[in-house]
């Protein structure tokens, strides 16, 4: 049963592989920032699973962190982009 | 048990489907709007539904500490306010600059 | 604010995060819980007015019909996955971007929330810019029939206005 976690694992990382092309060759800002976001997304949902095949309860705690680390940290890039600076 | 095992293996096909979905949309769709629609839909239920099969398996599991599924549906709940939010707020940045949507008929960018 | 609402916002502000507190941690002796409940209360007095504000009448019927309005919510993401699924798959790729805007009778702040959250959410539409004095929005739609079923239709904010009871 627990190696259905660890293929379903795998398969995580090799979308993370598709989505860091299109932060490396995006043209622009915009897109690097959206695939960047959305592999925050992915790595939360492997840290679940990993916590579910090496059968360590302390992962889901580092999931719920990183999920807020990173909603916060695509709010703070978007307002930059946005305004061109942070404070006013 | 073994209808919990068929029915865990499901949840966790279908989400990992989307999520690949959601990664071959961001590859393939020509412009940076139609590309935050593939993966702000999509990748949101794949993580929820990866999750939730989670759930279910620790229910069956280890039915002694029910503090951890509650946890997990937090965090579910979390991703479902979280995400939908952070792509509205990289779209508005996006569009306040001046980035030009792609209409049907020009080329990729 | 009055003193009475600031009394039942401090009050609420530290249920919920004894709540968080109890649900986090796990652990149930005496020293945890203690300096716990001496954490929530330190962070329910300095910033209450974070999480509870203002005054409306009719919370417990309004969270009701929220509550009732989140299956057919959650309805609306499998379908809006189906439609994203079935556009990238395809070899064709039938896609056909436009931008829209309209205007909607809610002006309330969690009212207009929940609407742009809901039109992310359903099949084919992001919200862009919001206006909260005129209640305007702009929305990037990837075809015509999900942006027909936004502005010709308008279920969605029939039923977010049904919720909120049109505020």
């Amino acid at each position: 049963m627990v190696t259905i976690f660890l293929v379903a694992s795998l398969l995580i990382v090799i979308t993370m592989g598709l989505s860091l092309y299109r932060a490396v060759a995006g043209p622009g800002v915009f897109n690097r920032v959206a695939a960047v976001n959305i592999i925050g997304t992915k790595t939360i949902v492997l840290l679940v699973v990993m916590g579910y095949y090496f059968e360590r309860p302390y992962f889901f705690d580092i999931a719920l962190l990183y999920a807020m680390i990173n909603f916060i940290g695509a709010l703070v890039f978007a307002k930059y982009l946005e305004r061109g600076e942070l404070w006013s | 048990m073994v209808i919990v095992n068929i029915i865990v293996t499901a949840l966790l096909g279908v989400g990992v489907f989307f999520i690949l979905v959601g990664s071959i949309g961001l590859l393939r769709f020509p412009d940076f709007y139609t590309r935050l629609h593939a993966t702000g839909k999509c990748d949101t239920l794949g993580g929820g539904l990866v999750i939730l099969g989670a759930m279910i398996y620790h229910f069956f599991q280890y039915p002694e500490t029910l503090l951890v599924p509650a946890k997990l549906a937090f965090l579910v709940f979390f991703i479902f306010i979280a995400n939908p939010t952070a792509t509205h707020a990289i779209m508005k940045a996006a569009y306040k600059t001046g980035v030009k949507p792609w209409r049907l008929g020009e080329e990729r960018r | 604010m009055t003193k009475g609402e600031k009394r039942f916002g401090i009050l609420l502000t530290f249920c919920i995060m004894a709540v968080f507190w109890v649900l986090l941690s796990g652990i149930f002796d005496a020293f945890h819980l203690i300096s716990g409940l001496i954490c929530c209360a330190i962070v329910a007095v300095i910033s209450h007015d974070l999480l509870v504000k203002g005054k409306s009448e009719k919370k417990l019927l309004k969270s009701l019909r929220l509550v009732i309005y989140i299956p057919w919510e959650l309805w609306q993401i499998v379908l809006a996955n189906i439609d994203v699924a079935y556009r990238v798959l395809h070899p064709k790729m039938p896609i056909d971007p436009l931008i829209i805007e309209f205007e909607t009778t809610l002006r309330g702040e969690f009212s207009l929330v929940t609407l742009a959250n809901s039109i992310t959410l359903t099949p084919g539409t992001i919200t862009i810019l919001v206006e909260p004095e005129r209640g305007k929005f702009w929305v990037h739609a990837i075809a015509k029939e999900p942006a027909d079923a936004l502005l010709v239709d308008q279920t969605m904010q029939k039923k977010v206005a049904h919720v909120f009871m049109e505020t």
